[in-house]
């Protein structure tokens, strides 16, 4: 099985951001990017069906994104990836869920895989779209957010948590599977896997995008909540915390 | 104006809560509200809108299908788009809504906002939507160019109509629909309480706690609160086996938005604070005065959990007993 992740580079959840000039997203001068921690996830399942399989097959990571992105492309190689294409360019960042679900969508069509897998958000954006319009362009089915896959031959078995329980969604390939986590504990990339990853192809190539709908109309950073009171120490703090709590917030 | 289309999710017979808010939002933002419904209890619960702000309900009644397939009801809601040309189709951002609504955004060449915590109408009468990126630490207002703009609401923000009368009840046939996905089966969780992500009162604890047994004083705070109530919990605790990670609050977990939020023993890290700084009132109980969740939170106590918090209950249930 042909195996395609879809895979980005965004910055790290613990990186400071501030708007960047002319544009309507951060400044990325100084911003630490790194995987996106969902994508771990799928890249690990991917590598766990290619070794369920005796190692048949072929995992093959493609990321839209900025000539930077071959620094996280290498790390999905040195996991074990076989080889990675890199839908170049350089606003990569400034890019719409729907114009790189076309130019992800096209490429696993150039491909020929038949299942695609990849994080269920893109913690930078975080619009949880990319994995439903991939399927919905290729006419595939698709779950999110799995927490648990299960594929025997063409039919998949997928989990997830939704409020108050667990669903099992069945479908078949090919499909798009988004990954929760929990899904799996990702591996590290080791020394061995570092130095092989070096060797493996990157291929890079243009992205066919879609057309985008979306205007972006500003991007802002939020007020500071204006918070910050302590009411009191210790036990004696607590008839105060009610009264407001009923008379200020009104919440009780 | 054209109408808004709001995809309305049932639970048996029920409207769920988080669809009546973005029929509310909706309402809100003026011109015609068209709620669909999709299920064997459609029509029954397209019978309990009244009030909700929606003029009429598009019933979908569907007697053969007995399981949920995402592909039918977004089939549904994409005839009734091409119908109504709307100029905004929302969903609630619950586990449905996130599904279905990137499907249908695709389907119809839309844009999408997801996780919308404000709306507005523009002078020419656009939806535009503000929400969270980079796990709320800004913002982005956006629109569609031309086409609908799709949006899925955060539950909690919004709120719902409650005014205004019955909407007329129509029923709609399935359309034909390429069925991909199944919902084979749908195992609730054992304790059929609320989801944190849906519960109008979090109680979170973390790692202050120090064990997993001392969550019985949380257990007895939130009871307090008699079934509006849901537990949450830190990254930490949940890592360390103390809690199922259905309730871990934060960017590798829930978002919640309730209207009271208490963080018990939790430092306040950025990724905890991605998943609930958007709580209308958020109580700290903390030993350390410097521990950042004091700087998001309304209202602070420090001191030691285990004796703050079972004062706290009995106060709070003498306030509201
Ligand atoms: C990619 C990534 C994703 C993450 N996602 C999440 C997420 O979704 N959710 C999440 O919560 N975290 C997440 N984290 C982890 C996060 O960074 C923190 O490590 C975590 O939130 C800390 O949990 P905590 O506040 O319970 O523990 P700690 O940070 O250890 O804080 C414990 C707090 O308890 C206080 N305390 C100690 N004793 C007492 C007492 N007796 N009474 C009262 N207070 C006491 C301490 O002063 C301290 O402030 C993520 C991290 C990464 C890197």
């Amino acid at each position: 099985m042909k195996i395609a992740v879809c895979m980005k580079r965004v910055p790290a959840t613990d990186t400071k951001v501030k708007p960047g000039a002319g544009r309507p997203w951060i400044d990325s001068t100084g911003v630490e990017y790194v995987l996106n921690p969902y994508d771990e996830f799928a890249i690990e399942e991917a590598l766990r069906l290619k070794e369920a399989r005796g190692g048949a097959g072929e995992v093959v990571v493609v990321c839209v994104g900025s000539a930077d992105a071959q620094k996280e492309l290498r790390t999905a190689l040195a996991m074990g990836a076989d080889r990675a294409i890199l839908l170049e360019d350089a606003q990569a960042e400034l890019r719409d869920a729907q114009e790189i679900a076309g130019a992800l969508a096209a490429a696993v069509q150039e491909l020929g895989s038949e299942l695609v897998l990849l994080g269920k958000t893109g913690v930078d954006r975080d619009q949880s779209q990319t994995g439903q319009r991939v399927a919905t362009r290729l006419g595939w089915g698709c779950a999110i957010e799995c927490a648990k896959i299960a594929i025997d031959g063409s039919a998949i078995r997928a989990e997830r948590e939704i409020e108050g329980g667990r669903e099992v969604l069945e479908l078949s390939l090919p499909a798009v599977l988004s990954c929760e986590k929990g899904l799996n504990e990702p591996r590290y990339a080791g020394l061995k896997g570092i130095m092989a990853a070096k060797k493996k192809p990157l291929e890079t190539k243009a992205p066919q995008y879609a057309a985008a709908q979306v205007e972006v109309l500003s991007f802002e950073m939020p007020p500071e909540r204006s918070g910050g009171r302590i009411v009191g120490s210790g036990v004696d703090a607590v008839a105060e915390l009610v009264r407001l709590l009923q008379q200020e917030a009104k919440v009780l | 104006m054209s109408a808004i289309l709001v995809y309305v999710e049932t639970k048996d017979d029920q409207p769920k809560k988080a669809s009546l808010e973005a029929l509310g939002a909706a309402s809100r933002l003026g011109g015609d509200v068209v709620a669909l419904l999709y299920g064997r209890h459609a029509r029954a619960a397209a019978a309990k809108l009244t009030g909700s702000g929606a003029a009429k309900a598009l019933a979908v009644e569907d007697a053969q299908r007995t399981h949920f397939s995402p592909e039918a009801v977004v089939a549904a809601l994409a005839a009734a788009a091409a119908t109504l040309a709307p100029r905004a189709i929302f969903f609630a951002a619950t586990s449905q809504g996130r599904d279905l609504a990137p499907r249908l955004a695709e389907k119809l060449g839309c844009a999408q906002a997801s996780d919308c915590t404000e709306l507005r109408s523009s002078g020419d009468g656009k939806v535009e939507a503000r929400r969270p990126v980079l796990a709320g630490k800004a913002y982005t207002w956006i629109r569609a160019k031309n086409s609908t703009l799709v949006a899925t609401l955060r539950p909690n923000v919004f709120a719902e109509a409650k005014s205004g009368g019955a909407p007329a009840v129509e029923s709609m046939p399935a359309p034909a629909a390429d069925l991909k996905s199944i919902v084979k089966e749908i195992v609730a969780s054992a304790s059929g309480k609320l989801d944190v992500s849906e519960a109008p009162v979090v109680v979170s604890g973390g790692r202050g706690l120090k064990e997993a047994s001392n969550w019985k004083v949380l257990e007895d705070l939130a009871a307090a609160f008699g079934g509006r109530a849901a537990l949450g919990a830190s990254r930490a605790v949940v890592d360390a086996g103390w809690r199922p990670h259905a309730e871990q609050v934060g960017q590798t977990g829930k978002t919640v938005a309730p209207q009271l939020y208490f963080a018990v023993g939790i430092s306040g890290a950025i990724q905890h604070l991605a998943g609930m700084r958007t709580a209308k009132t958020i109580v700290a109980i903390n030993k350390d005065p410097e521990a950042p969740i004091f700087k998001v939170a309304d209202y602070g106590i420090v001191g030691d959990a285990l004796e703050v918090v079972p004062a706290l209950t009995a106060a709070i249930k003498k306030a509201i007993g």
